[in-house]
């Protein structure tokens, strides 16, 4: 199925859970924050939350700022 | 005498310099710039994170490179110019903070910009962007302009400290409006002589530094002054000093500016009288 991560479209696999797109896409559970449909995914529901079609995620970290 | 300290809502600091950890040419250099700065507080932006399947060499973390046990980190929601996205991006920043365990977890540097050329903060969108955090729970350090009525609306709509601005971000031009920065903290500051301002945003070199704490601010907020600098260790240095410079001629109580001069020197029993 389609879903949008950071502006890009990608296809992932029905089922696939925010803990389980973390891995495929290599990012440190510890070091991102999660949103779907501009709601925050709490990190503690990662294993639990499954992707739907045409969702948009937004998978963000700390970057040097002022 | 006892140390100088104060509060910023839960915190207490002895270092009146928030540092930012953006534009340095690499995070050795931004890792030794914060440790000659003695700060105790640094900022951070959040953006989209560099995915394996971007096809680009994952960058190193920023976080590796900041101690928790040294810092706590205060996350901005720059780069946001609706107090929708400033929400967004605080919530985003608490959950990030909350899993490192950083004590900053519950604080927020909130920014809503008005446009990309001046990033002047939206009055309208900061004030509702500070009432919808201060609901949700979130400490507010509000940036602002240097306008004394508006920060005092930010203060009453809840917001910890109000952060005036001393000139445009990144624009090196110091305090540009000394005597709006001296209202800020006389309006914020009535009858609640503790509440923190810090001065956040335009300082050039350490002596934009020092005016801002001569006026009275509690503490200075910069990036661009350090990690600009052509050599930023040592203007971290010279911003440390600077810092210490402003608040002890505050405390001191300066002398009055006076029209004519006032001899130093005794005037009576000079020779060829």
């Amino acid at each position: 199925m389609q879903v949008r991560i950071n502006g890009k479209e990608r296809d992932v696999e029905a089922g696939t859970t925010v803990a389980m797109l973390l891995r495929e896409l290599d990012a440190a559970p510890q070091r991102v924050a999660v949103e779907i449909n501009r709601e925050l995914v709490p990190r503690s529901t990662f294993e639990e939350t499954f992707l739907s079609e045409g969702d948009t995620i937004e998978i963000v970290t700390f970057v040097g700022g002022g | 005498m006892s140390a100088d300290t104060y509060r910023v809502g839960p915190f207490e600091f002895a270092s009146r310099l928030f540092v930012g950890t953006g534009k340095y040419a690499n995070f050795d250099l931004m890792k030794a710039s914060l440790d000659a700065s003695g700060c105790q507080v640094v900022t951070v932006a959040i953006r989209r994170d560099v995915l394996a399947a971007d096809g680009k060499a994952k960058p190193e973390n920023m976080l590796d490179y900041l101690d928790p046990e040294r810092y706590t980190i205060l996350p901005n929601t720059a780069g946001c110019f609706n107090a929708e996205d400033a929400i967004r991006s605080a919530r985003l920043s608490r959950e990030l903070l909350e899993g490192m365990g950083n004590p900053g977890a519950k604080w927020v540097k909130v920014e809503v910009l008005a446009d990309k050329k001046t990033l002047l903060p939206e009055p309208v969108g900061t004030l509702q962007a500070t009432e919808k955090l201060v609901a949700e729970g979130f400490i507010a350090l509000v940036y602002t302009n240097d306008d004394p009525i508006l920060a005092k609306a930010i203060k009453e709509a809840g917001a910890t400290s109000v952060m005036p601005a001393g000139s445009p971000i990144g624009s090196g031009r110091g305090i540009l409006n000394p005597a709006n920065i001296e209202l800020c903290l006389e309006y914020l500051k009535e009858g609640d002589p503790d509440y923190p301002v810090v001065v956040d945003a335009g300082v050039g070199t350490a002596s934009d530094v020092t005016v801002a704490m001569e006026l009275g601010s509690d503490g200075v907020l910069l990036n661009t002054g350090i990690a600009g600098a052509r050599e930023p260790v040592r203007m971290a240095r010279a911003m440390k000093q600077a810092i210490e410079a402003g608040r002890l001629a505050y405390l001191s109580g300066r002398i009055p500016k006076k029209r004519y001069a006032s001899a130093s020197s005794p005037l009576e029993g000079t020779i060829g009288q």
